[in-house]
């Protein structure tokens, strides 16, 4: 027997409960409820195209929002001491091991309307600031849970670069800003692009926290799935159809990050 | 020293102090109200135990805890086992076969969450309809978790299995060990700490999943994370904030002790070197 036998029970599994799901969401987002095929579930959708939008954007908004905060925390963190950074690396790392359903609620608690910021605002004399039910509260609860994912691969590239690089760079007549620009950016777009990935995709998709911080008044992609399985619109047919959109749309978007960072490899000469 | 290689200053490090406020407010607030004596989430109106008090004596929590921890075990030994073999066999296979599968193998960590969920769920009707059973339930979440734990232990073990000298396991089958001995007795041991790693990732993804258990549970059974999920959506209960406290500090304390101990084997390494130097 040889080894490479040991996977063909994997190779089985994978057929019955990776491929097969995948063939099923296909089928069913192509057929009506008595088995003909149809595309209807695809024009259907088109009414649902404000959701399509505002998924995007709020996703958007919050992997750019993550990036300018998460950044210069990598790059900041990457200059302290070996043991400043093994702390800190440990505290941006402690929440993601809470479940994020209650970092969540965390914030229900604290944007509700007579919430913690409320109160806060009143005893400072400042007017009230109507928060939680809208896409802002979304994006900050999207925010907050994805940021340590957007921080920790930014800094696992930066904190690889050659101090020499540095070094080099400005006994080559480099400034400070010179060194950021051409250097520190281009050497660690690579981090950039698998936090972007890690950020994007749960965002996009998430149902929870549209529902804990939008209070139902934000629909997104995955409440819009998440109701026609479990919800009052069961649907499972449409469903599939925008569970197969959602596929799609990630495949692409990781075919076009993963172009995009071997281009920039090549371009720093990686 | 230049610039750029320079400490952070008082606004670099105001700043990283600032961020990790951000991240911590929310779960001292949790922390704080766990312990208030009414069921106000923002006003403190005195100290109190109940919530701890009636966290334990809910059956239905305490229940959802276990199925939790008995799901995530399950898993990610069975998911550990599986995964070893696959990661082997993948690894021994010609280039032609191993890409393809591996891609396949990258399909439910590439998914959004939801989508894998769903689509299981699917899965899971389509074979109960085939044979007329209904087992949505623990056997269908356990089915799923294995199904996500599997790509991470052969992604953690995968690098160990390329760190091996090859020549260990033709020595081993030049001194007439069998493929099967030499894979207990040259390969696993070579690969141990990534299996270690695997079987440690399977269990907290598990432990930690919602989404896809929420699909694939079909109402019978109950995760914690679903449970807490109905919780937030039901009503304000406080029993939650003395969860996640619990939940916090058994993390805190965790990776405490990881920590020490990784800087205590680190340590130890150094000694030896500085005794090899001398």
């Amino acid at each position: 027997m040889k080894p490479k036998f040991f996977a063909v029970p994997y190779v089985v599994w994978m057929a019955i409960f990776v491929i097969a799901p995948v063939l099923i969401v296909v089928f069913y987002a192509f057929t009506t409820a008595d088995g003909g095929f149809t595309l209807t579930h695809f024009t259907e959708m088109s009414r649902f195209l404000p959701v399509f939008t505002r998924s995007f954007r709020l996703a958007f908004i919050s992997t750019i929002i993550s990036i300018a905060i998460g950044y210069p925390v990598a790059y900041i963190l990457s200059r302290e001491g070996q043991r400043v950074q093994r702390l800190m690396i440990m505290l941006i790392m402690l929440p993601m091991w809470m479940n994020f359903l209650l970092r969540t609620y965390a914030w229900m608690s604290i944007l509700e309307n007579t919430g913690l910021l409320n109160r806060f605002l009143a005893f400072l004399g400042l007017p009230q600031l109507q928060i939680i039910n809208t896409p802002t509260a979304v994006v900050i609860g999207m925010v907050y849970n994805f940021l340590p994912f957007m921080i920790l691969p930014i800094y696992s590239v930066i904190v690889k670069i050659d101090k020499s690089l540095y070094e080099a760079a400005s006994d080559l007549g480099a400034n400070t800003l010179g060194v950021f620009r051409k250097l520190v950016i281009p050497m660690s777009l690579p981090g950039v692009l698998s936090g972007i990935m890690m950020v994007f995709v749960p965002a996009v998709s998430t149902f929870v926290i549209s529902q804990l911080l939008g209070g139902g008044m934000v629909m997104m992609l995955g409440d819009l799935i998440e109701m026609q399985f479990l919800g009052s619109t069961y649907n499972p047919q449409l469903g599939s159809a925008v569970a197969l959109v959602m596929m799609v749309i990630v495949i692409l978007f990781m075919y076009v990050m993963n172009r995009f960072g071997e281009g920039e490899e090549k371009a720093v000469g990686l | 020293m230049t610039g750029m290689t320079r400490r952070p200053g008082f606004f670099g490090r105001g700043y990283n102090f600032l961020i990790l406020f951000f991240l911590y407010a929310p779960i001292f607030v949790l922390i704080a109200f766990s312990f208030n004596s009414s069921r106000s989430r923002s006003v403190w109106t005195g100290f109190t135990f109940d919530w701890y008090k009636s966290l334990v004596q809910d059956e239905s929590i305490m229940n959802a805890f276990y199925t939790t921890i008995i799901i995530a075990i399950l898993s990610a030994v069975i998911a550990t086992i599986a995964g070893t073999f696959a990661a082997v066999g993948f690894f021994s296979m010609r280039k032609k076969w191993r890409t393809p599968l591996l891609h396949i193998n990258n399909i439910p960590m590439m998914n959004a969450d939801i989508v894998t969920g769903v689509s299981l769920a699917m899965l899971f009707v389509a074979l109960g309809s085939l044979l007329r059973v209904n087992f949505f339930g623990f056997a269908t979440i356990l089915i799923a978790h294995i199904t996500f734990n599997i790509p991470y232990v052969i992604l953690s073990i995968m690098p160990k299995l390329r760190q091996i000298d090859s020549n260990l396991v033709d020595a081993a089958c030049d001194l007439g060990c069998t493929w099967m001995k030499a894979f207990w007795k040259v390969i696993v041991p070579e690969i141990m700490p990534g299996i270690i790693n695997g079987l440690i990732i399977a269990f907290t993804l598990s432990v930690d999943d919602f989404v896809i258990s929420y699909f694939t549970a079909g109402g019978n059974v109950m995760t914690l994370p679903m449970k807490i999920f109905a919780m937030t959506r039901r009503r304000i209960s406080p029993e939650i904030n003395a969860l996640s406290t619990i939940l916090f500090l058994t993390v805190l304390a965790m990776l405490i002790i990881i920590n020490v101990r990784e800087a205590r084997q680190e340590e130890r390494l150094k000694q030896s070197q500085l005794m090899l130097n001398r």
